[in-house]
C-alpha cells in the first residue's frame, strides 16, 4: 500500500512560564491509503498535539515544532507557509476536533456552517450546497434535516453537535481524515452508524484515517493498526490483532485491563496507579517506570529502544530485551487475549531495532 | 438500598419552542422514581432528552408540565428563596464537560468553595481552607492543588475538581451528566471507583447519565432507557442486560463495541425500526417481569410476557 502520510521524529514543545513542556517527544508513524490508524493513550499523552501539529494548528507561540518531518504525499507539511496550508486544510486533510462546541460557531446557523466549506472547496453554488447539507445531515442521522439546518448549535444536544462536526469533515471527501474522539458523545447505535459511514466513505475514496479514541471497543471495530502513546511517545504499535491479542508493553496491559466487561461483577475496577509524568521534566529512562510494577533497574536509567516483535509489531519496553525475565501480562488482560494464538505471533522476546 | 423514594418524577415535560410553529418535545411525559442510596442510570439515543431531563430536575429549566418531588416536596412549585436555597444544596450536578464547566480565571480553592460561600457553610477562612483541603484529598488530589488554576490539570483531574465542587455543600442527590465520557479508560476507572466509594460513605443517591453501557451497568442499580423524550424500558441493571425486552434496548445492547477485533469483524447488529410497533392504541408503561417495565400496547404486552415474562432463578 502507498504511504499517504509519513511522520518522522516529530517533536513538539510549548514554552510556558514554568519552562518547556515537551508534549511530543520523537514520534514516528505512517498512514497508508485506505488505512485506519487508531491512536490511543492516556489523557495528556500528546495525541491531540501530534495531530494538530500535522495540520499546523498548534498555537505558535507558545507551541513550536522543534524537529521532524511530516510528509504528506511526499511533501513536507512542516515547511509549508500558512497560505499553502490553508489550501490543504479542509480539502486534502480534514480534522474532526475533540470538542465539538469549540469548533462550531455559536452565532451561525448549523446549515450555513456546513455550506461554507462546500462553497469554498468544492466550488458548489448555494442551491447545490444546500442540497448536499441536507444529505450530509441525513447521513449522520439527524432527523428532520430541513428544519434542523436552520437552528443554532446550542439548540442541538451534545451528540448532535458532534455529528454536525463529522458532517463538516466528511463534506469534502478528504484524502486524510483526522478524527479526534469523533464519537465520544454518541450512544452506541448512532456511533455504529457513524463508524459505518466513515468506513463507507473510506472505501469509496481510499482515504486514510487517523482515529483518536479512548474507547477500545471502537478501536477494535475501526482500526487496521494501532499506535499506543505514553508521555509524548509511541510506546507500542502494531496491527489491531497484535495490540489486542499479543500486547507487549505494560502500559498497553494497563489500558486493556481498565475496561469493565459486561460480566464484570462488583469488584473495584483496575486503574493504572499513579499519575502521568511531568512533561516539563520528563523522567530519565522509561517514562512509564514509576507506574510500572514490572519495572527493572534499567528502566530508571536508560530509555528503552523500539524492539521488533514481528514485521508489523514494535514495542518500547525493556521487557523485550533478551536478558529480561519472562513476564506474563496480568490475568485480566490474558483473559482478553484468548484469540491470540491464531492471530498474532506470540514470541516473547523481541529483536532490537 | 432502601425502597424509600428520594426523587419522584411525575409526567415531566420539557418542550422547546424552536420556531413560530415548531416545538421540540425534548422530554415528553416521564414518570420514574429514584430510591434513596441508589444509582439510577439513564441511557438512550443521542438527542433523546437525557441532559434535558437532568437539567429540568435540577431546575436549570422550568418544566413545561409535570412535577418533581424531592423527599415528598414539589421542587417546581413556587418556593421562597430560603426553600430554593435548601434544594440547591441538596441537589448538585456534575457537568459533562470538565473543560467548559470550570471557570478558568478562578483558583481551584475558590471553585470548590463557591457553593460553600453561597450557603454560608464555613464560619471563617480557616474552616473554609480546611474543608477544601479535605475535599481535595477525598477526590484523590492533594492540598497543594488548591492554589492552581484549572488549565494546569489533566482532564481526569479536572473532572475530580468538578466532583469536589459538587460534594462541597454536602448534597444528598447528585446528577452526573456523562461524567466520564471525556476521560480515558484508566481515569474513568478512577472516577467511577471514587463515585462508588463516596456513595457508600455518605449514602449518596445518583442519577448517572452515560453512553458507555458497560460502565453504566457496572455502576447502576437500576437503568432507564429513553427514546425520543420517553422512557421505553426500566429495570434492575442485571435484568436489563440479561433480558432486554424493548426492541430499542435490544438494538442498543447489540451495538456495544467490544475490545475484541475478531468479534467486531463478525458482529451482527440489530437495528431498531420504530415503525414495527403495534399502533392499535397508545402504548403504556407496563410491568412485564417483576420490577421490569416496558412501554408497550396491550398486544405487545401479551407478546412480551410470553417471550420474557418467565422468571428463572439462575
Ligand atoms: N497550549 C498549551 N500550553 C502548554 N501545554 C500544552 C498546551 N497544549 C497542550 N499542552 C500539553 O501537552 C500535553 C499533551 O496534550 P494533548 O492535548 O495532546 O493530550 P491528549 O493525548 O490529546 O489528551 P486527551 O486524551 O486528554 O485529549 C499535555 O501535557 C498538555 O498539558
Ligand atoms: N435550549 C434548547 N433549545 C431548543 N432545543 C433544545 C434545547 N436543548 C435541547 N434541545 C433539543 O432537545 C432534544 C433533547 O436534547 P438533550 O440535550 O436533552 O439530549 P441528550 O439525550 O442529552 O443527547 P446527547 O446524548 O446527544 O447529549 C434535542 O432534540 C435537542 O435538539
Ligand atoms: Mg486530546
Ligand atoms: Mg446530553
Amino acid at each position: 500500500m502507498e504511504k499517504l502520510l509519513d511522520v518522522k521524529n516529530l517533536h513538539v514543545s510549548f514554552d510556558t512560564y514554568g519552562g518547556e513542556v515537551q508534549a511530543v517527544r520523537g514520534v514516528n508513524f505512517d498512514v497508508k491509503k485506505g488505512e485506519t490508524l487508531a491512536i490511543v493513550g492516556e489523557s495528556g499523552s500528546g495525541k491531540s498535539v501530534t495531530t494538530k501539529a500535522l495540520m499546523q494548528l498548534i498555537p505558535m507561540p507558545p507551541g513550536r515544532i522543534k524537529e521532524g518531518e511530516i510528509l504528506f504525499e511526499g511533501k513536507d507539511l512542516a515547511k509549508l507557509s500558512e497560505k499553502e496550508m490553508q489550501k490543504i486544510r479542509g480539502k486534502d486533510i480534514s480534522m474532526i476536533f475533540q470538542d465539538p462546541m469549540t469548533s462550531l460557531n455559536p452565532t451561525m446557523k448549523v446549515g450555513n456552517q456546513i455550506m461554507e466549506g462546500l462553497i469554498k472547496h468544492q466550488k458548489m453554488n448555494k442551491t447545490q450546497a444546500r442540497k448536499r447539507v441536507v444529505e450530509l445531515l441525513e447521513l449522520v442521522g439527524i432527523p428532520d434535516p430541513e428544519s434542523r439546518m436552520k437552528q443554532y448549535p446550542h439548540q442541538f444536544s451534545g451528540g448532535m453537535r458532534q455529528r454536525v462536526v463529522v458532517a463538516i469533515a466528511l463534506a469534502c471527501n478528504p484524502k486524510l481524515l483526522i478524527a479526534d474522539e469523533p464519537t465520544t458523545a454518541l450512544d452506541v447505535t448512532i456511533q455504529a452508524q457513524i463508524l459505518e459511514l466513515m468506513k463507507d466513505i473510506q472505501k469509496k475514496t481510499d482515504s486514510g484515517i487517523i482515529f483518536i479514541t479512548h474507547d477500545l471497543g471502537v478501536v477494535a471495530n475501526v482500526a487496521d493498526r494501532v499506535a499506543v502513546m505514553y508521555a509524548g511517545k509511541i510506546v507500542e504499535v502494531g496491527t489491531v490483532d497484535d495490540i489486542f491479542y499479543n500486547p507487549k508493553h505494560p502500559y498497553t496491559w494497563g489500558l486493556l485491563g481498565s475496561m469493565p466487561s459486561l460480566d464484570s461483577q462488583d469488584a473495584e475496577l483496575y486503574a493504572i496507579p499513579g499519575s502521568p509524568p511531568d512533561l516539563l521534566n520528563p523522567p530519565k529512562g522509561d517514562a512509564f517506570a514509576a507506574r510500572n510494577e514490572y519495572a527493572m533497574q534499567i528502566d530508571l536509567e536508560q530509555e528503552p529502544p523500539m524492539f521488533k516483535v514481528s514485521d508489523t509489531h514494535y514495542a518500547a519496553t525493556w521487557l523485550l530485551h533478551e536478558n529480561a525475565p519472562n513476564v506474563e501480562p496480568p490475568e485480566a488482560v490474558k483473559a482478553r487475549m484468548k484469540g491470540m494464538a491464531t492471530n498474532a505471533s506470540s514470541d516473547t522476546e523481541g529483536e532490537r531495532v | 438500598m432502601s425502597k424509600e423514594k428520594l426523587v419522584e418524577i411525575r409526567n415531566l415535560k420539557q418542550h422547546f419552542k424552536t420556531g413560530r410553529h415548531s416545538v421540540v418535545k425534548a422530554v415528553d411525559g416521564l414518570n420514574f422514581d429514584i430510591y434513596k442510596g441508589e444509582t439510577f442510570g439513564l441511557v438512550g439515543e443521542s438527542g433523546c432528552g437525557k441532559s434535558t431531563t437532568g437539567r429540568t430536575i435540577i431546575r436549570l429549566y422550568d418544566a413545561t408540565d409535570g412535577e418533581v418531588l424531592f423527599n415528598g416536596e414539589n421542587v417546581h412549585g413556587k418556593k421562597d428563596r430560603e426553600q430554593l436555597k435548601k434544594f440547591n444544596r441538596e441537589m448538585q450536578m456534575i457537568f459533562q464537560d470538565p473543560y467548559a464547566s470550570l471557570n478558568p480565571r478562578m483558583k481551584v480553592e475558590d471553585i470548590i468553595a463557591e457553593g460553600m460561600d453561597i450557603h454560608g457553610l464555613a464560619k471563617d477562612e480557616k474552616e473554609r481552607k480546611a474543608k477544601v483541603q479535605e475535599l481535595l484529598e477525598t477526590v484523590g488530589l492533594n492540598k497543594e492543588h488548591a492554589n492552581r488554576y484549572p488549565h494546569e490539570f489533566s482532564g481526569g483531574q479536572r473532572q475530580r475538581i468538578g466532583i469536589a465542587r459538587a460534594l462541597a455543600v454536602d448534597p444528598s442527590f447528585i446528577i452526573a451528566d456523562e461524567p466520564i465520557s471525556a476521560l480515558d479508560v484508566s481515569i474513568q476507572a478512577q472516577v467511577v471507583n471514587l463515585l462508588k466509594k463516596l456513595q457508600e460513605e455518605n449514602q449518596l443517591t445518583y442519577l448517572f447519565i452515560a453512553h458507555d453501557l458497560s460502565m453504566v451497568k457496572y455502576i447502576s442499580d437500576r437503568i432507564g432507557v429513553m427514546y425520543f423524550g420517553k422512557m421505553v424500558e426500566l429495570a434492575d441493571a442485571d435484568d436489563l442486560y440479561k433480558h432486554p425486552i424493548h426492541p430499542y434496548t435490544q438494538s442498543l445492547l447489540s451495538s456495544i463495541p467490544l475490545p475484541d477485533p475478531d468479534y467486531e469483524r463478525s458482529r451482527e447488529r440489530f437495528t431498531y425500526d420504530p415503525s414495527n410497533h403495534d399502533t392499535s392504541e397508545e402504548p403504556e408503561f407496563r410491568e412485564v417481569r417483576p420490577g421490569h417495565w416496558v412501554l408497550c400496547t396491550t398486544k405487545e404486552f401479551e407478546h412480551y410476557k410470553k417471550e420474557h415474562g418467565a422468571v428463572t432463578t439462575s
